[in-house]
This record gives structure tokens, sequence and C-alpha cells, in this order.
């Protein structure tokens, strides 16, 4: 589909998937990880994407061009573990056109 | 032995509707919640967050609908044990179940509804390599009696509510509290951040930031702990304390239930959603968020509906052959367990002259 992006996620297992992702859809790079079923149901998205259990903690890998971080993740960031230079929370990354290449690795789960 | 007709384990929004519409069968209801107050999630992540999708309600805050159901089912004595993890469960003879909490507390009934939402709430523990060593020997997770604390020496790490208030509070009754967090920033009410700046100020809370700890020191109790701070210039020290208090927020994990024999896919229970909602285990039933089956939505209102769906199973299961049809609540009025009685006001009959 024209709208679709191709983006590159590793689970927790360190299996790599190439996928597409819609842009039209409002969809985050969470929903799209449990979309594709990356990673197991309750293990991901636990707060529904509020910025509020870091469940979703991923590390980006592609230099790609990302929204800002806003307070909450960033105070989120601040209380999670395993938490690396490159952490952010996939509920707060939205599939825009802009995020074509994207890649990523899911961080463990805590 | 507590007794009860449907004993719910979980007493979030499902749980506490299912106590409504199990009332309306005259049947009785007690919740386990590993929480210290009902409302489950809604209560405990997101009380000040807004809810869409519950019918009728435009706009309701999380918070709000638990109050809200929690009025609606008051009628039908609801009873409670909170602050407690449902741990084992064990079939009698006569088919009905006992379940055991963590802290021994025993509960008898006929139908068992687990209507336990992601899991029950564990605190988050941060990733320092002994602390397991000195858990309940100076370390906690959560605070359950602050009285413990009077007089001592006592470090509080995290960065958001419940570290603010436990340090407002424990300034009061311990002899010296340190807070530690990662970073200068708290993620609280602004007028907890604001009485912490003041009891800073005061030096009644010694404030640490951005640093955290990353070894705990002592031998049979907690003696100290080593704190890494980074401002300007990495360093490390200890700090002296006889509790160590990690507040790092709870997360849902499926926990004892996963072992009760229950068939499990995805994290949650199957049930048969074409009928009841009833498991594996007959009398055993799953609703809300902890259940899957095709075409599964992890959505309050879906609780809601297969809540009222399995007590009507369940008054079969407690009143087998006792005939029953479903009524309306605005023809049958509701009649409360409390003696109470709501109904519609009677039409008025009057001549037109």
């Amino acid at each position: 589909m024209e709208q679709d992006i191709n983006i590159k996620i590793t689970d927790r297992e360190g299996v790599t998937h190439e996928i597409q992702a819609p842009t039209d859809m409002a969809m985050n790079l969470m929903e799209v990880v449990r979309s594709y079923e990356l990673a197991p149901e309750g293990t991901i998205g636990v707060c529904g994407g509020m910025a509020m259990c870091a469940s979703c903690q991923c590390y980006v890998l592609s230099d790609t061009q990302l929204p800002e971080m806003q307070d909450d993740e960033e105070a989120m960031l601040s209380e999670a573990f395993y938490v690396k230079d490159n952490s952010r929370l996939g509920c707060q990354i939205q599939m825009t056109p802009d995020m074509e290449g994207l890649e990523v690795e899911l961080a463990p789960e805590s | 032995m507590i007794k009860t007709d449907i004993l719910i384990i979980g007493a979030g929004p499902t749980g506490l509707f299912t106590v409504f519409e199990a009332g309306l069968l005259k049947l009785k209801c007690h919740l386990i919640d590993a929480l210290p107050q009902p409302g489950g999630q809604c209560s405990e992540i997101y009380p000040k967050k807004p809810i869409y999708d519950i019918p009728a309600y435009p706009e309701i805050l999380a918070g709000d609908l638990t109050d809200k159901l929690l009025e609606q089912c008051k009628q039908f004595e609801p009873s409670f044990t909170l602050g407690e993890r449902a741990e084992t469960i064990d079939k009698q003879d006569d088919g009905s179940f006992i379940v055991t909490t963590n802290k021994g507390t025993q509960h008898h009934a006929p139908v068992v509804a687990i209507a336990g939402g992601l899991g029950s709430f564990e605190p988050r523990k941060p990733l320092i390599h002994n602390i397991a060593h000195f858990e309940d020997k100076g370390v906690e997770y959560i605070i359950k009696d602050p009285e413990m604390y009077r007089n001592k020496k006592v470090v509080i790490a995290g960065g958001g509510d419940s570290a603010l208030d436990w340090s407002i509070f424990l300034s009061d009754v311990a002899k010296e509290v340190t807070l530690i967090h990662r970073r200068n920033e708290f993620r609280g009410h602004l007028d907890s951040v604001e009485k912490v700046q003041d009891l800073k100020n005061k030096k009644k809370i010694n404030l640490v930031t951005p640093a955290e700890v990353i070894v705990i020191v002592g031998d049979e109790k907690v003696k100290a702990v080593v704190v890494k701070q980074a401002q300007h210039i990495e360093k490390e020290f200890e700090i002296e304390c006889d509790h160590f208090i990690p507040l790092f927020g709870l997360s849902p994990k499926l926990g004892p239930i996963a072992n009760w024999g229950l068939e499990i896919e995805k994290n949650a229970i199957v049930v048969n959603n074409a009928l009841d909602y009833q498991t594996n285990i007959p009398g055993i039933f799953a609703i809300g968020d902890v259940n899957t089956y095709p075409g599964k939505l992890k959505l309050i209102l879906c609780g809601f509906h297969e809540a009222t769906l399995m007590c009507q199973a369940a008054y079969q299961i407690i009143n087998p052959g006792k005939r029953y049809v479903m009524k309306y609540t605005t023809v049958a009025g509701v009649d409360g367990f409390d003696g109470t009685r709501k109904e519609a006001p009677k039409a008025v009959v009057k001549a037109i002259e």
C-alpha cells in the first residue's frame, strides 16, 4: 500500500523482522509491534500507550529523525530499567512517512 | 473462612460490575485484590486520565468510573480482601472452591470469577545485583506499616508520586530521609514536588540527584547503600541507612493464577466466549482483560458484557434447575441486600374530565 513504510524491529529473542507499517491509522511503534505479535500480549503496551509503564521501551538503531521527547516520556525513561542513550518509548513514536527505514530493538522485559 | 456465592478475583471495573449483575440474581460477591484499594488499573495507574468509550459517558475519569461502579453495586454489599494476592485454589468434593491468599486468608465459594486484568500488580525491582539478599531485611518495595520507620534512617529511590509522597510522610516519622532520583526533575503532582522542595530547604529531606543506588551494604541487615551521582563529575559514596525503599512503580504479572491448571494463551485465560466465559475448569470463569478468545478486545465495556453473561451461568451452577428469566431493572427495580429498594415511579392514573 502506498502509505505503508518499511521498518525493522528486532524482538526480545534477537530476531529481526522487516515489516510494513501503515501511516494512516494513527498507529505508534508499540501498536505496530503488537499488531505483528512480535512480543507476547501482556508484555508490551501494558499501560495502553500513556508513557506510564515503559514496557514498550526500545533502542533506536537507525539515525531516523524522531519526534522530540516530551516530558512524560523522559520522566518515565528516567525510572525505567535497562535504559541506554538511544532508548525511546515505542508508544510515543507515531508511524509517519518520515519513519521510513526506522530500525529498533525491543528492550528486555522488566 | 469467608463464604460467598461468587468469589471475584480482581476488583477492577469488570469485577465491580459483576457485583451488580450478581446482585440482581440475589447472588452475593466477595472480591480479592492485591492492591490496597478497589478499581484496579483505573485507580492505580491512571485515575486522573479520561476514558471516552464507556457507553453514555462522553468522557469520564478512570478514578470517577471506579467511584460510580462502587456506588452502583453498593446495595449488594460486596465484601473485600484487599492487599492480598490469590495464591492457590483447591476444588472440593462438592465442586466448590477454596481460594487462599498469600497471607493465608481462605475463601469458599461455589463459583470463582477471575477478573484479574493483566494480573496482580507487583513492585518493579531495580537492577541491583545483591538486592534480593536484603528483601525484608531492610529493603521494602511497598510501605505497609510506616511505624516501622520511626527514628530510623531511610533511603527512598524513585521519581514518581509514591516516592515523593512517602518522602514527605516519612520526614515526620523517620530520623533521616534521603530521596534519590536519576534526574533533577520529578514526575508527580505539583504540590508534592513543591512540598519536597520545601522540606529539602528546611533540611528535613536530604535530596540526592541525579543519582542512583548501585550496591547495598550490610551483612544480615541493610547498613548503607552505595550511590553513584553524576552531577558535573561522577562520584560514588555511601549513605548509612536502616532501610532502603525503591519505589519504581508496579507492573502487572499473571502470577500464581498461571499455575491453577487453566488453559493459558497469550498471557490470558482461554474461555468459551460462545456461551458463558467459563474456563476449562467448570465453575471457574474468566472475564475482562484477563481472558482471551477469537476476536477478544481488552475494553472495559467488553468486560461488562462478559460479567453479565457469566452471572447467568453462575446462577445455574448455584441454583441447579431453578427457573429464572432475566428481568429489566426498569420493570423490576433493584432490591438491595441492605434492605433498600430502587424502583421506577408509578404511573399516575387520573381521569380527564
